[in-house]
């Protein structure tokens, strides 16, 4: 019988019990003997010369410890923070890394930015002499939007940095591209621009350092969706400590969206201060410090173009994009408009040709990086917008077009121009089963029901394509990454049968102690309330890669799967052992080794029991003990893809957008647990109609001061804002992994955006209007139809 | 936040008492602008007045075509009085739409009108009602209570103990809501009264004012179908989430849909 907690099974998330009755252990919630408090002095300016710091009254004043600045870290030989991936501008030199000081030295770079770091014996006390440390500035023109801080005469971010620009760099074929351009009966043109988002994890950062002079040891505890990453970077790069003398721990992590990937620099600076000053330092991040200190996602400007033929088939795709790194490269922040953004570029389409620029800017603002989907939603947005106004320039239905366009499941795998070959997929029929779920063919009659009551009413198709499960370390490194992307597992049973699983995938939020526990379930026929996984503790697991890219299942679910058939390999030779056969003659189902020639059977906890009481062993082939290691590198990247369509209203007296109706169809692949991967497509839908409507990052254009810095103007999509979302999996199984999975996590923010916005143009199309800016807030969309009857009066 | 000392008196006396002996002293009420504001240091009294324990500044009563409300009900129970849904339905509307549970159960109607935030909704209801708010010195007609930007005929430690609105014969409240805060773009309380239509708009300025041009529209005809002169964007506030000139916009809009919604 088949584990009725095994795979495919909706079974409840086990960690919910914890989190939802307020037992979870969050960093902020660990309290270590003898703690401190440290607090940072950010820069209130955009950009200023640092003149003097004097931290006089701030040492006098009660419980203060020490205040430290970048010069006591450079006393230290404290490195920079490092940047994991290196990319090439296309005249083949390297991207400019300007230093990125843990605590600035000489100069302020954006709003934010850490100045100097004060400890005390209370978190109040720290604040308020963080209050009294007088740094003098001299402020600086700063260079605020990215188009703006590419033009000649811009104020530089970084001195050693001409024109601000990190990279100019290119993918796919140029002539060829242009070639298709030469020969097309029409070119559509769009310029987009994709909003710069703040990650909003509900958890604010947090770390603790703490540094054990009888070992030489430091621990870090942290925020962070990948502790074995950190200690890499922190470790080799910035502190110069072995990584035997490190442990990273990330405990319970209230979610991270991929802003909890990086390492940032109060880590550096909490653990490095734990040794210096003899004390263990906890520092936590409030609301308003997040807003200018975790990374933000997206910023991109994009002008692209589609050239098609006279049946709107396309021939070629040319994109130039300028996008905004912040003012120093975070983590990964290089690879997201390149690697993750251009390679998807041909979406679900045949397009024979394509060619994309992206040039990487420095910017007076927080660090740009990685935010749910990292790239591939920012693809997506500029594919399926710029198919939208092709379809209504060409005078064709928004579904025809695509079917005239998308890849046919009989040409997977199918090799794209951009580098990727996708292994599976049914695009046609994603958009069949899309349609149909949303009844396609009745929309003119709720159009004109929508009508009657003042409303303009719109319908909006997506198809998206990402590559997840990231990523063949191979390719990764040929293409700069600077680690590599397996993930590790180890799989260790007990003497009485009970497991052990330890992850490298982090999880703060997906449920991973759930899923992976029914992968083990099935695969070992051990009952899933038999099986813990741990995470997060890089001194109890062997490696790991962490979590972000849809890739926990994908690697960290099949590496955990490798260590299974591990055990099941070790498991067969103790059973033929003690069942006098050879492994050869044992066949393994459900938990039970049998013994095909004579039907006597051992059970998984029996031969676990044998392994570790081994009385009656094969000593002389084999090791006591049933604990096995598994690293698995993935052989491609995997595809999940789908196809949404949604419906919105807009009230003609307001321009205030609502959605109607939004159907989400997507095939990630084999499932695991409907109910967790219904909820992660959810969230991902949540995110990217909040991008879509009412999520914007807006600065100062001059000042550089963060206008939307809270949470009075910056708005996070809440219940009342979303419709019942209506979601189904369509599962054409991935072919290179043995789960036949493909991952969930980023599929709705990636795919929402262009179908929320494709709803809106669609609506107001009539008025002659082919595209607003997102975020499509009442004011843009009433703005655009004030112009729009203007234009027709005049 | 920083230190400092918090007190608790059970009669508005010992709280006028405890204030004037303080250098740095605020009241507090529901707390929901003044808590944040310390959080972040941008305020920092050097003793906080509850005044939550007081009995004197509770409760609903309904006498001599009044509707009188204590300084220290809390906006949920507005929203939810059913003896105040009969007399002044808009009134609970308003209540009901104010930021979320958590801030409807604390915030108070006498704190949130000591603050007068340009963006909140209740200043609409006493303009647009032609109240009377109740201080424990006098008593302040709606058109003399509010002075613009957070500012108010209140004198320094004066404590706001009730508020009288007169039952019109019909009003109507809408609000077009900015969508981080949920504070009003644009609010507007539309009454036709004894003393005749009395629109007022907060949200859209830096304070609450009365249409007047739209007043007198509806003073010939208070129905969602009368034509209502535009409203003029100069003086109106812009922000990332609206421009002046939308604002200007929606007054116009939320005028009527307050007509159709006093019925």
């Amino acid at each position: 019988m088949a584990n009725p907690n095994g795979i495919g099974a909706s079974v409840r998330r086990v960690e919910d019990n914890r989190f939802i009755t307020g037992r979870g252990t969050y960093t902020d919630d660990i309290n270590r003997p003898g703690q401190t408090y440290g607090w940072f002095v950010r820069s209130p300016h955009a950009a200023a010369k640092i003149k003097s710091i004097n931290a006089k009254k701030a040492l006098a004043m009660p419980g203060v410890i020490a205040v430290l600045t970048g010069a006591d870290m450079a006393a230290d030989n404290i490195g920079g923070l490092p940047c994991g991936w290196l990319v090439k501008s296309k005249d083949g030199s390297p991207m400019k890394e300007p230093g990125h000081p843990p605590l600035a030295n000489d100069r302020v770079r954006h709003v934010g930015d850490q100045v100097a770091f004060v400890i005390a014996a209370t978190r109040e006390g720290a604040r308020d002499a963080a209050d009294a440390v007088e740094v003098s500035y001299e402020p600086l023109k700063a260079a605020v939007d990215a188009a703006a801080a590419l033009k000649p005469g811009a104020p530089l971010v970084h001195d050693d940095v001409p024109g601000n620009l990190c990279y100019d760099w290119e993918w796919g074929d140029k002539a060829k591209t242009d070639e298709a351009f030469k020969n097309a009966a029409h070119v559509t043109k769009l310029k987009v621009i994709n909003n710069r988002l703040v990650p909003n994890a509900i958890e604010p950062r947090a770390a603790i350092g703490e540094y054990d002079r009888a070992s030489d040891r430091y621990t870090l505890y942290t925020t962070t969706q990948n502790p074995h990453v950190i200690r890499l970077l922190m470790g080799a790069f910035v502190l110069h400590v072995p990584e035997s003398k490190l442990r990273v721990v990330a405990p319970d992590v209230g979610g991270g969206f991929g802003s909890k990937i990086f390492h940032y620099a109060e880590e550096a600076v909490v653990t490095w201060a734990a040794k210096k000053t003899g004390q263990t330092i906890k520092w936590t991040c409030d609301r308003s410090e997040s807003f200018v200190t975790d990374a933000h996602g997206r910023d991109h400007t994009t002008e692209a173009e589609l050239a098609m033929d006279k049946n709107g088939k396309f021939l070629g795709l040319r994109v130039h994009t300028i996008a905004s790194m912040g003012a120093y490269l975070s983590t990964f922040a290089s690879s997201v408009p390149t690697y993750l953004y251009a390679t998807l570029l041909a979406g679900q389409y045949s397009t024979p040709a394509i060619y994309a620029n992206v040039k990487a800017v420095f910017t007076n603002t927080v660090p740009v990086d990685a935010y749910r989907g990292a790239g591939r939603p920012e693809a997506c947005y500029i594919l399926e917008r710029i198919v939208e106004n092709a379809a209504r320039e060409m005078k064709l239905d928004k579904t025809e077009i695509r079917r005239r366009n998308l890849v046919p499941a009989a040409a997977m795998p199918y090799m794209t121009p951009v580098a990727l070959q996708y292994d599976s997929g049914n695009f046609a029929h994603n958009l069949d089963v899309g349609l149909k779920a949303a009844d396609y063919a009745g929309f003119a009659k709720r159009k004109e029901a929508s009508a009657k009551q003042g409303k303009l009413r719109g319908i909006g198709l997506s198809t998206y394509i990402e590559a997840c499960g990231i990523a063949p370390s191979a390719v990764a490194g040929a293409l700069g990454a600077r680690a590599g992307l397996y993930e590790a597992a180890e799989v260790r049973f007990h003497p009485t049968g009970t497991v052990t699983v330890f992850t490298g995938s982090h999880s703060h939020g997906q449920g991973h102690e759930t899923t992976f526990a029914q992968v083990v379930a099935t695969k070992l026929g051990v009952p899933f309330e038999n099986i813990e996984i741990v995470h997060g503790d890089t001194d109890r697991i062997p490696f790991g890669m962490g979590t972000y890219g849809s890739r926990s299942i994908a690697v960290g679910g099949v590496a955990i799967v490798e260590a299974c058939e591990k055990i099941i390999t070790k498991s067969k030779k103790i059973a033929a052992h003690v069942l006098q056969t050879t492994a050869d003659k044992i066949d393994f189902e459900d938990g039970v080794f049998k013994d095909k020639a004579s039907n006597k059977t051992m059970t998984i906890a029996e031969v676990a029991f044998t392994a570790y009481v081994p009385h009656n062993f094969p000593h002389d082939t084999l090791e006591p003990g049933l604990d096995e290691q598994a690293f698995y590198d993935p052989k491609n990247f995997t595809y999940p893809n789908g196809c949404y369509v949604c419906e919105v209203e807009i009230a003609q007296d307001t321009g205030e957008v609502s959605i109607a109706s939004f159907y989400a169809v997507d095939d990630f692949g084999k499932v695991i647990n409907p109910m967790i991967v219904e909820g992660q497509v959810h969230g991902g839908l949540g995110q990217g109609i909040g991008q879509a409507l009412l999520e914007h990052c807006v600065y100062d254009h001059q000042s550089g001061q963060l206008i939307s810095g809270s949470y009075m103007d910056y708005a996070m999509p809440r219940a009342d804002n979303l419709p019942s979302f209506n979601v189904s999996t369509t599962e054409v199984p991935c072919t290179h992994n043995v789960l036949g999975v493909k991952g969930c996590g980023e599929a709705g923010a990636i795919g929402a955006p262009a179908a929320v916005m494709n709803a809106v143009v669609d609506a107001l199309s009539n008025l002659g209007i082919n595209h607003i800016e997102m975020p499509a807030t009442s004011q843009n969309v009433w703005q655009a139809m004030q112009g729009a009857t203007k234009k027709a009066a005049d | 936040m920083r230190e400092f000392s918090y007190h608790r008196p059970k009669s508005v006396a010992d709280a006028a008492k405890a204030f004037s002996s303080k250098s740095e002293a605020r009241y507090l009420a529901g707390g929901h602008s003044l808590l944040p504001a310390m959080k972040q240091r941008l305020n920092a009294p050097s003793d906080l007045i509850d005044l939550s324990a007081i009995k004197d500044l509770k409760g609903i009563k309904i006498a001599g075509g009044e509707v009188v409300i204590g300084a220290g009900t809390t906006h949920a129970e507005v929203a939810h009085s059913t003896e105040i849904k009969k007399a002044i339905p808009a009134l609970c509307v308003l209540a009901e739409g104010i930021g979320d549970p958590q801030v409807r159960n604390r915030g108070t109607i006498g704190g949130s009108l000591a603050n007068n935030d340009p963006a909140s909704d209740y200043p609409a209801a006493v303009l647009g009602l032609g109240a009377t708010v109740v201080t424990n010195k006098r008593e302040i007609a709606a058109d003399s209570f509010f002075k613009g930007l957070f500012e108010t005929a209140l004198e320094d430690g004066e404590i706001i103990t009730a508020v009288r609105f007169p039952i019109p014969e019909k009003a109507g409240y809408a609000k077009f809501a900015q969508p981080a805060s949920r504070f009003c773009i644009v609010g507007v309380m539309a009454a036709k009264t004894k003393s005749g239509v009395r629109v007022a708009v907060t949200g859209a300025g830096p304070g609450v004012f009365r249409a007047t041009d739209i007043e007198k529209a509806l003073a010939s005809s208070f129905s969602a179908g009368a034509s209502l002169p535009a409203v003029k964007a100069s003086g109106l506030s812009s922000d990332i989430h609206a421009g002046a000139e939308y604002r200007a916009h929606l007054v116009g809009v939320m005028a009527k849909r307050a007509v159709a919604a006093a019925g």
